[in-house]
């Protein structure tokens, strides 16, 4: 044992190894658990049973199929780039798995996050703006119409998604007054709304907070390419989009690249906005319940897994409920709801610590009715010359010139 | 290169040189390519592997800005284009002996013996970054670019806003 603590725990690169293998391990075996969730929760879901034959309840269904992928014949078609068509697996899987790295799990600074680095939200930002490289490459390299259109779609989505992502986590970041993961999980321990101290102030449950968790949840789900906006692989459009001319192992790292990053993404969504590896949002030791605070750290891992599971199963209710958006839809809304509502909720969050840091707490609420009342005032002002302006072009009408067979002049309105 | 010096060498210089190595191997391959597709690709790992030597530098903030704008968003669009064009590789000609060929390499060698001479040859010495540790942290960078750069910062910023509004009138003339 003794040897154990001396190269993973006091030897700088050994515990650097520790941390990787312990955050990367658990993912690699739990991506084919996930698959079986998916299927069999979205089959009960649809009124189906799934897949249940291998193994008990079909747990080892994900292994069957492991199998089967790895003994397939790997098809490379004769006119494909054949070095990228090679890498690009690989470049999907790599920020899948890099994400994660500044994630801490627990409250143990020796075993998470793998670096806990100022720069955290940042990281995550810059990796998952690097997922669209695997996908692009993988269309490209295809040669096949099918995949490029699906590599385009894919990166125009991930462009367009990537900056009210940042919006989102930029306003929690004000609110923490940090960069760092850990300084987030560190802030979502204090008292709720800064008046109740039994209770955690997870972010999700501040007003700001939780709107930028909704416009963060549906760019995640953007971010992942999953459904409603798996549009890259929109099978009654593009066969499979940009994995259509993908078979055997190479399929399937695109296959658990998708699932490693929902995972992370779901871990990240916990961190920021869920009070990381907490269990439930009360604080033991202000109850007087150091025990049971005690044991709330040692189980931490278990609590942020289970936030994990309770974050994919979103995402699979959501692949169950929903029907894929239209093209033009996704990019109204990325651009012309989430943009927006994200950088009005940044301006709301700098606004209210900029008046209670200088006023107090009344000076915000003053501050906030104000501005409210102002906006009222406006957005009133500017519907009524909307209105007085359409009437007025309903006043216009336009006359056919030429044709004397119709008598009609018709009402246009502009 | 003798013995002494390899074994006086840090891992720092290792990562450095790796890191370096990497780093030119793509910007050469950047012009090497014939293939446009490629030679994107190479720019996008040059981009990457210079994030990493910022990271040594203890510039951290620099190198994920360098990830975040660069790799991740720039070399997006311009592989974008890139493959929307699918150009291939370049024909050429074959091309007669130019004398401005030599007289280009030797520039280039002159440009090299003065950045050997002025910046390299002074850095010979050091082992590890003179930066201090939070040197590159966003506490600095925003202290900085909020107190002593306040107004530079202000006019880039005004710079971006014209640029997106110029993008805007040129692509929506008619709304």
């Amino acid at each position: 044992m003794d040897w154990l603590r001396q190269v993973f725990w006091e030897n700088e690169v050994g515990n650097a190894l520790l941390r990787v293998l312990l955050f990367v391990l658990p993912i690699l075996t739990l991506v084919p658990g996930l698959i079986w969730w998916e299927r069999r929760l979205l089959s009960w879901m649809q009124d189906r049973i799934g897949p249940n034959r291998v193994g008990p309840f079909g747990l080892l269904q994900p292994i069957a199929d492991g199998v089967k992928l790895f003994f397939k014949e790997d098809i490379t078609p004769k006119a494909v780039d054949g070095l990228i068509y090679f890498i690009a697996p690989a470049v999907a899987l790599f920020p899948a798995f890099a994400l994660g790295a500044t994630l801490p799990w627990g409250p143990n600074l020796k075993l998470t996050p793998i670096a806990d680095v100022n720069i955290g939200v940042l990281y995550i930002m810059a990796i998952s703006s690097l997922g669209v490289y695997g996908v692009v490459l993988a269309g490209y390299a295809s040669n096949n119409k099918y995949s490029l259109l699906g590599g385009l779609r894919a990166s125009a989505q991930l462009i367009s998604y990537e900056l009210a992502m940042g919006m989102a986590l930029a306003s929690i970041v004000l609110a923490t007054g940090s960069l760092r993961l850990t300084d987030m999980v560190k802030a979502q321990e204090g008292p709720l709304w800064g008046a109740v101290p039994q209770v955690q102030n997870w972010f999700i449950f501040t007003p700001f907070g939780f709107i930028a968790a909704l416009i963060f949840a549906i760019c995640v789900i953007a971010e992942t390419n999953r459904a409603p906006f798996d549009l890259p692989e929109a099978e009654n459009e593009l066969i499979a989009g940009y994995h259509t001319e993908y078979s055997s192992m190479k399929f399937a790292v695109f296959f658990m690249g998708e699932y490693a990053a929902m995972f992370i993404f779901s871990g990240v969504f916990a961190t920021v906005f869920l009070g990381g590896w907490h269990a439930v949002p009360i604080n033991w030791s202000a109850l007087g319940m150091e025990q049971v605070a005690h044991w709330n750290g040692l189980l931490a891992p278990l609590f942020f897994l289970g936030k994990c599971a309770l974050g994919i199963t979103f995402f699979i209710w959501l692949r169950a409920t929903l029907p894929r958006l239209r093209y033009d839809q996704l990019m109204s809304l990325g651009w012309k709801s989430l943009l927006p509502m994200g950088v009005f909720n940044f301006i709301v969050v700098a606004t209210w610590i900029l008046t209670t840091s200088l006023y107090g707490i009344g000076g915000g609420i003053a501050t906030a009715v104000g501005a409210f009342a102002v906006i009222i005032f406006f957005t009133t002002r500017i519907a009524k010359s909307a209105n007085a302006n359409v009437e007025f072009l309903e006043k216009r009408t336009i006359t056919m010139e030429s044709g004397k067979g119709d008598p009609k002049p018709q009402e246009v309105n502009a | 290169m003798n013995l002494e010096m390899i074994q006086s060498f840090t891992p720092a210089h290792f990562l450095f040189l790796a890191l370096a190595g990497i780093a030119a191997a793509t910007a050469v391959g950047v012009v090497a390519f014939n293939d446009p597709v490629r030679s994107a690709l190479c720019l996008v790992g040059n981009f990457f592997t210079l994030a990493f030597l910022y990271f040594t530098l203890n510039a951290e903030l620099l190198g994920i800005t360098q990830v975040v704008v660069y790799t991740g968003a720039i070399m997006v669009l311009f592989l974008f284009v890139l493959m929307l064009l699918n150009l291939g590789g370049v024909k050429m000609m074959k091309e007669k002996f130019d004398v401005k060929r030599v007289l280009g390499f030797g520039f280039g060698a002159l440009l090299l013996y003065v950045i050997g001479a002025q910046v390299i040859l002074p850095l010979n010495t050091i082992t590890t970054a003179k930066a201090a540790n939070d040197f590159g942290g966003p506490e600095m960078i925003g202290r900085a670019l909020f107190t002593t750069y306040v107004w530079p910062f202000e006019v880039a910023s005004i710079l971006l806003l014209i640029g997106v509004v110029g993008s805007i009138m040129l692509a929506k003339r008619k709304v």
